[in-house]
């Protein structure tokens, strides 16, 4: 499904079509405002939030707030920063997101090219698995990894999200190599070429566009999980742990300038992703709510 | 060129290879979706309490579950926060859909201010929200400074108000994606057929009402299903926003299953309260999936 540049043949009216911007700019500002205030507030000091207004440009600009976010902020028990969870979040994200797209990538090429009987059936048993409510996994999980050693450690939650990750990488991939006529596949078997050299040789080319979308969606989705950091990471924490820590601390006093500070570091990775590919970014939500 | 035993064996490997590279896979999902779907389940009939115990004791965590004040608190929450997250995010995505499909100078840069916060985490979005909503700093604050004395907004501390804070944050993360959606559904209509109801005489309210919005209907089904478990799922935003608070006024069944199992270590109950939530997400997928993996087939 794509966003067409086709409009509607409905043909409005004056007063209707003010109405229409009016409505359209207020929620424009609703969206916007969250960020603003997040953004103003992180280069205040705090006397100007306490004392003064949460709407108003700061008096004095200061970005001590982010250095303090990121590289002196109590967390937990330590002084740190955000820094050591930004590096785990990294660590954790990119093979996970690597691993995940790679086998969505062969098993959507499978699932679509080397049909065999009850593919439907794998398909849907995988498929569902991306809408489960994690709960219903929580308590085997911590003992598997338990077991396995990987409690509390960035390969522990590289394996969390590799697993919960499968179920919408197949899906994309499925759904993209669905429409790639297969008589293209049949033809090269006939040439002589195997499994693996149709997909290296005539799939993986044609695959970037799917890719993107399959990269963004599990990037967005793992670096801003929570409820598998919190309950598996142990004292090695994803950003969203870390800043929840931050600004649910009760020590102390409320540095609301560090918080916001903070929220903008935590979302700037999938930001920066979503006004960069954008186009990818509604795609790929799309493809995960319409089922091709 | 080969022979043909080996051929013949090339073509043998040919065939059972697929099913091998997948077969990882699949071994995962079974394992860790499916069978641990099943440990809870299981789970859920035992007297365990910190740790897993073998010693079965029927429905009594199921019992015990329906017989507490929080987990009908986590309900009642639940339903209130799904039915206004669902009904409002449609209509706000229905209508900025529709607003946005009228040939509107500047679409190309109000789509994207709408859709941004989807790419949020609702880690984020609380913390945003949290703030700007809390009387002390946030918006009752900033209007005693503009001025308006009177202006009173305290429903995050609110035990009986909370909860709506937490529609308004997940509306405003969502919104933007169901408008998304919208805009793409009314985007694949054919002018063809608007164009002969004008010419019939059909007002524009009538055009909308009686042929745009049921020609919507498959976009309606995939805005409700994904907010729909959107909801059941929503765990990060309540800890982010209110920490299930004032006391447990927020308290959901995710919140719920998570504080019983791991901070009041009642592992049997918390279990139970994970598989009503699987059963009611179920009930609503499973069906969605299977109407859409058919479809397909044909």
């Amino acid at each position: 499904m794509s966003v067409a540049t086709q409009d509607t043949a409905v043909s409005t009216g004056r007063i209707t079509r003010t109405f229409i911007y009016l409505i359209l700019l207020l929620f424009a500002l609703f969206y916007l405002l969250p960020l603003y205030v997040m953004g103003i507030n992180s280069v205040k000091p705090l006397s100007e939030i306490t004392g003064g207004n949460m709407m108003s440009l700061p008096n004095e600009w200061t970005l001590d707030p982010w250095r303090s976010a990121w590289s002196t902020a109590q967390i937990g028990v330590q002084a740190t920063g955000l820094k050591p969870y930004f590096l785990t979040s990294i660590l954790m994200v990119v093979p996970a997101v690597a691993i995940s797209t790679i086998l969505g990538a062969i098993n959507g090429y499978i699932l679509t090219k080397w049909r065999f009987k009850g593919d439907t059936i794998i398909f849907g048993l995988m498929l569902f698995s991306c809408f489960i409510p994690f709960q219903i996994v929580l308590i085997p999980m911590a003992r598997v990894l338990g077991m396995l050693g990987l409690a509390g450690s960035v390969p522990g939650l590289i394996l969390v999200h590799v697993v919960y990750g499968l179920g919408f990488s197949t899906l994309y991939f499925r759904n993209y190599y669905a429409a790639f006529p297969t008589e293209l596949v049949r033809a090269a078997q006939i040439d002589g070429a195997g499994f693996f050299r149709i997909f290296w040789r005539i799939m993986l080319p044609v695959s970037g566009p799917i890719a993107v979308v399959c990269v963004i969606w599990q990037f967005t989705n793992i670096w801003n999980d929570f409820l598998f950091g919190a309950s598996f990471g142990g004292t090695t924490q994803p950003m969203t742990v870390a800043l929840n820590n931050l600004v649910q601390s009760s020590t102390g006093v409320k540095e609301y300038n560090v918080h916001f500070a903070a929220a903008i570091l935590a979302a700037i990775p999938t930001l920066i992703v979503y006004i960069v590919a954008g186009r990818y970014f509604v795609r790929g939500l799309m493809a995960g709510s319409v089922k091709g | 060129m080969a022979s043909a035993s080996e051929a013949d064996f090339r073509t043998r490997l040919q065939d059972w290879l697929p099913k091998l590279v997948l077969a990882p896979s699949v071994a995962v999902t079974l394992f860790f979706v499916y069978g641990f779907i099943l440990f809870t389940v299981v789970l859920s009939f035992t007297s365990s309490k910190m740790l897993p115990s073998w010693d079965f004791v029927g429905f009594s965590n199921y019992v015990r579950l329906f017989s507490l004040p929080h987990w009908h608190v986590a309900l009642k929450n639940i339903a209130i926060f799904a039915t206004l997250y669902i009904v409002i995010c449609t209509a706000i995505g229905l209508m900025l859909a529709i607003f946005l499909d009228q040939k509107i100078r500047g679409e190309g840069v109000l789509r994207p201010i709408y859709l941004y916060p989807m790419a949020l985490s609702f880690i984020v979005t609380g913390t945003a929200w949290k703030w700007f909503l809390d009387p002390g700093i946030g918006l009752e604050h900033v209007m005693h400074q503009w001025g308006w004395e009177s202006f009173s907004f305290t429903w995050i501390k609110s035990n009986s108000m909370a909860i709506y804070t937490i529609v308004i944050a997940a509306v405003w993360q969502s919104s933007g994606f169901v408008m998304a959606m919208f805009l793409a559904g009314l985007r694949g209509i054919d002018n063809e057929i608007l164009k002969a109801a004008q010419i019939d005489g059909a007002s524009n309210w009538q055009l909308y009402r009686r042929i745009v919005i049921p020609l919507l209907r498959p976009a309606f089904l995939s805005a409700f299903v994904i907010l729909a478990h959107l909801a059941i799922k929503s765990y990060d935003l309540v800890i982010a926003l209110t920490g299930g608070g004032p006391g447990r006024a927020t308290e959901m069944p995710a919140t719920f299953m998570y504080s019983y199992t791991f901070t009041r270590k009642e592992m049997g109950v918390g279990a139970s309260s994970a598989v009503i939530m699987l059963m009611t997400i179920a009930a609503i997928m499973i069906p969605y999936l299977y109407s859409e993996l058919k479809e397909k087939k044909e």
